[in-house]
């Protein structure tokens, strides 16, 4: 019954042990990610939340470590389906990319290559990891673009990227993800690109591919709409650090940092009245490559005290697999519960 | 596809058409008489007439030119003043002899700049790139006919290693792929291919690292493909756009070679363009011009083609 001890007891499929990213390309080294955790279960869909610049995009990169090796510093543990995924040679490393953790990306237009088909590029893929015939991996190409429901498949398999609409294109895309039976999936804002009925989709289809297949998904998105419907679990990220984690309807329901909070206040829910303010964050997130000693928020937070410029906060549970760091979720716990209720921060 | 093909051929008429109006009336309105040099100082002005009569040139110019024009169509582009041979003979010989040389500069040029260009386009920044750019940037900018004399003082002079001059022991009619032959063609080649390597070079150098930037690179890594794998996909990109660059050269060698022809004595359509120009022998002038025009349309066409078999996008927008 407890949600702690389920998922606890769960296998955990993608394990990263304080992840450090720095960028070295500049001139000052950019901390893009500093001290992550994050455990994925098998099965399980994580969305990792925040704005841009928070360092959730670049977390997910890690794990496939897709950053230029030469200006980028990771340190920390990454285990993806029991593989140390930061000691890899580069053999072992292409070999594990697209097979046991494949990606889906924000822009399939971008993320395809323009010249081939999109038939070739999964036959490619699939001939990549496995020994088989154009003819077979055509044939699984074929069972593919049904599964992820792309209408006259035989036709689209060779059809450009170009040559079809934005949804079609990501339904590719996640076809091709799913090309070699990972075992996670990677998704970097897959729905951002996308209008808003085409989302719901998009959405929808990955829950349902989650389920049939088992997938462990880790869901990177700033759309806390898109995020309610498909993860298990939130991690909300901010400057590098992942601030709040819990269960999904937990962190909705009961947001205990004062930055998740603050993003549930500046969502535009419903229709807007014209002339209505919307509701903001003041303030910049901090630069990254002069991160403040305390806490990242601090600055821009209500809830701020003296100590809070000091330390960097642990992470304080909150019961129930829920955990933030903050030292002030004494004063944020007024704003949990039934959301009509729910007081207006005081400014 | 076919409509495609079809459309660009139509395209191209008007353009063959303007093409041949401007060099007729180019070499039209330079000044020069063009019967200076076949008539003797003294001549009568009564011989003189007769002569402008018998070559045409005492009608109005646009009667000249649309009787030239017709002519062309049929084969016909006139007889050269200075050899009373037929120009079109002359031309196509000479055109043989410009195609066998800037093919092979081409091609040369094409294979040393394209690896220099992957070379510095994937390793940017690097001293190999700086290396390989410098080398680009000596190809575009040396006078060539100054590496020509260059190396004909090298590698005929000093080493006697290959021929400074012509086109082989049959003069410039005969050709043969063999070494009696080949070894004439060497030093201009090599002369010639230094101006398309410096700029495939260059263009290349652009593309590999544009095509690198792009986040599809990141999906090919994110599926699993080695780097020769990428190096494929980064080829197939970079390829139309490279080609048609290398089209482009083939075009300014084919007519832009007076310099290295004059310098090696190569029977090409440059040597020809020359001595057509010091000879004021205004028909071989305009057939040979008209024939290198014509060329270049049809190597862009071409270019064309084949840059859509290529590149999908093109093809259907």
């Amino acid at each position: 019954m407890n949600a702690s001890t389920d998922s606890a007891a769960k296998e955990a499929i993608v394990s990263v042990r304080d992840l450090h990213v720095t960028f070295t390309a500049g001139k000052k080294p950019v901390e893009a990610v500093n001290g992550v955790d994050l455990q994925v279960a098998r099965g399980e869909t994580v969305a990792l939340i925040g704005e841009s610049g928070s360092g959730k995009s670049v977390t997910l990169r890690s794990l496939l470590r897709l950053h230029p090796a030469r200006h980028t510093r990771i340190e920390g543990r990454i285990e993806v389906a029991g593989a140390n995924v930061l000691s890899m040679g580069s053999r072992a490393l292409a070999d594990y990319r697209g097979r046991v953790a494949s990606m889906i990306f924000q822009e399939p237009l971008l993320a395809l290559d323009p010249v081939y088909t999109v038939g070739a590029q999964i036959i490619e893929s699939i001939r990549r990891h496995e020994n088989i015939s154009t003819a077979d991996a055509r044939k699984r190409a074929l069972e593919l673009f049904e599964r992820v429901r792309i209408p006259s498949p035989e036709r689209r398999l060779d059809a450009y990227p170009h040559e079809m609409s934005g949804g079609m294109r990501q339904r590719a895309m996640i076809a091709l993800a799913l090309a070699c039976r990972p075992q996670v999936l990677l998704a970097d804002e897959p729905t951002t690109a996308l209008d808003a009925t085409v989302q719901i989709q998009i959405l929808l289809l990955l829950r349902e591919l989650q389920r049939e297949l088992g997938l462990a998904i880790v869901f990177v998105t700033h759309d806390m709409g898109a995020a309610v419907e498909v993860a298990d679990r939130f991690a909300v990220m901010y400057a590098g650090r992942i601030v709040e984690e819990g269960p999904t309807r937990e962190v909705i329901r009961n947001p205990r940092h004062p930055y998740t909070l603050a993003l549930m206040q500046a969502r535009a829910d419903g229709a807007m009245e014209k002339g209505a303010r919307l509701a903001s964050i003041p303030g910049a997130p901090p630069d990254l490559a002069h991160l403040p000693m305390g806490c990242a928020f601090a600055e821009r937070c209500t809830f701020a005290q003296p100590a809070c410029l000091q330390t960097r906060p642990d992470a304080v549970e909150l019961g129930g697999d829920h955990r933030a760091r903050c030292l002030r979720t004494d004063a944020t716990i007024q704003f949990g519960r039934p959301r009509m209720e729910r007081p207006a921060i005081p400014a | 596809m076919i409509f495609y093909l079809l459309r660009r051929i139509v395209y191209t008429i008007p353009i063959m058409i303007g093409v041949a109006f401007f060099c007729f009336l180019l070499v039209h309105i330079s000044p020069g008489d063009p019967l200076v040099s076949i008539l003797p100082p003294d001549a009568s002005i009564e011989l003189q007439k007769q002569l402008m009569r018998l070559y045409g040139f005492d009608r109005p110019w646009y009667e000249q030119f649309a009787t030239w024009f017709w002519r062309a169509l049929n084969g016909d582009l006139g007889t050269s003043i200075a050899s009373g041979r037929p120009v079109a003979t002359e031309v196509m010989r000479a055109v043989g002899n410009t195609l066998m040389l800037s093919c092979m500069a081409t091609l040369i040029g094409f294979l040393f700049g394209g690896l220099f260009g992957f070379v510095a386009g994937y390793f940017r920044d690097s001293w190999v790139d700086r290396v390989a750019s410098a080398f680009s940037v000596l190809g575009v900018s040396v006078p060539h006919y100054w590496l020509g004399m260059v190396l004909v003082i090298i590698f005929s002079s000093w080493l006697m290693w290959l021929p400074a001059t012509g086109a082989g022991p049959g003069g410039s009619g005969e050709w043969a792929w063999d070494w009696a032959h080949i070894q004439f063609m060497v030093l201009p080649a090599i002369t010639m291919s230094v101006i398309p390597m410096g700029i495939i070079a260059r263009t290349v150098r652009a593309l590999v690292a544009d095509i690198l930037a792009q986040e599809f690179v990141v999906g090919l890594r994110a599926k699993g493909l080695t780097d020769l794998g990428i190096f494929l996909h980064v080829v197939k990109n970079a390829a139309p756009t490279a080609l048609a660059v290398m089209g482009l050269q083939l075009g300014y060698l084919l007519g832009g070679s007076i310099l290295i022809e004059t310098v090696f004595s190569w029977p090409g359509t440059g040597f020809l363009l020359n001595s057509a120009i010091f000879q004021r022998d205004l028909p071989l002038l305009q057939g040979t011009i008209l024939v290198l025009a014509t060329f270049f349309v049809v190597l862009n066409l071409l270019v064309d083609v084949l840059q859509t078999t290529l590149d999908p996008r093109i093809q259907r927008s």
